[in-house]
């Protein structure tokens, strides 16, 4: 089975390929259906502004943390392993932003027989703005 | 009354459960097509890699089958619906919008479809103070997950908030 990229091949440093998703109600919706995640805030404008967002109703945290998930998992391949995830939600993903997943590797390790990457990760809009700082370990095969 | 007025927002039940595992929840078998549903969704409108929905690619793979995405919740979708939003629609008053801040995941085992999930959850730590919300309360709750043969999926530490 082909592996996208093993820990031999990547250092500190070094960026993930950016991955980018524009989102409105199409995305929610779907994502909503799936998660049964059916929230007024991220259906309705007026719902939306009554929560103090002016432009009405946003999208979900979480589809933002899936979109983390895919970003690191189209990077490292299905021969690899996702062990942790985390970010704050800071900012809200308003409808038609376009978000884009970046994560940097900051260390390297090998613990418990596995080769772990570091990264720091985020989910930036359009504006540059990052919306949820945040962090992941996955883990590569290697070479060795 | 706005957020200024209240006093706080920490509850008599708060200090109750605090550190007290509760809520087992057993989820319905994991299938196939839910997985692929899922898959779709959040990798709307690109295709999701086969590894999520193609049996015989992911039958040569690391993991002998399809696995489902890591965020996959198994629990979506209950028979009986827990008291909530939906039925009280949107909530307005100060002390009771409520907003996701965040979570740490950390990833044992894949699900994968014919797993039965088991989730327990318990209310960890809070933290209140006055932001730009007005009176807002950051709680800490940690679910762990764990499948059919007791081996551990995820923990998840997450941060709600309420203002």
């Amino acid at each position: 089975m082909p592996v996208n990229v093993h820990f031999e091949d990547v250092k500190v440093g070094d960026e993930i390929p950016a991955w980018s998703r524009t989102t409105d109600f199409m995305n929610w919706n779907r994502y909503a259906a799936v998660n049964d995640e059916f929230v007024y805030i991220h259906m309705d404008d007026e719902a939306g502004r009554a929560a103090l967002n002016e432009r009405g109703a946003f999208g979900m945290g979480n589809l933002r943390y899936t979109y983390m998930l895919d970003a690191l998992r189209d990077w490292i391949g299905d021969e690899a392993v996702i062990r942790e995830v985390g970010l704050q939600f800071r900012a809200i993903n308003q409808k038609h932003d376009t978000l884009t997943v970046t994560g940097k590797i900051t260390d390297m390790r090998v613990e418990d027989g596995e080769h772990r990457v570091y990264l720091d990760m985020n989910v930036v809009n359009q504006d540059g703005q990052p919306t949820c700082p945040g962090h992941a370990v996955v883990v590569l095969p290697s070479r060795g | 009354m706005t957020s200024e007025q209240l006093e706080t927002l920490v509850t008599p039940e708060m200090h109750a459960k605090r550190d007290v595992w509760e809520n087992e929840l057993v989820s319905f078998p994991v299938s196939e097509s839910d997985i692929r549903k899922w898959a779709l969704a959040s990798y709307w409108p690109e295709k999701p890699p086969r590894l999520f929905w193609d049996a015989a690619y992911a039958k040569g793979t690391r993991w002998d089958g399809i696995i489902a995405p890591q965020d996959f919740n198994p629990f979506a979708w209950p028979i009986d619906r827990p008291p909530g939003r939906e039925a009280d629609g949107p909530r307005t008053a100060p002390g009771t919008r409520g907003m996701n801040g965040g979570q740490v995941e950390t990833f044992g085992v894949p699900m994968k479809p014919g797993d039965v999930i088991t989730s327990r959850t318990r209310l960890k730590d809070w933290n209140e103070r006055t932001t730009r919300l007005g009176l807002t309360l950051f709680t800490e709750t940690e679910m762990e997950w764990r499948n059919q043969r007791g081996e551990l999926v995820k923990t998840r530490i997450s941060t709600g908030i309420r203002y």
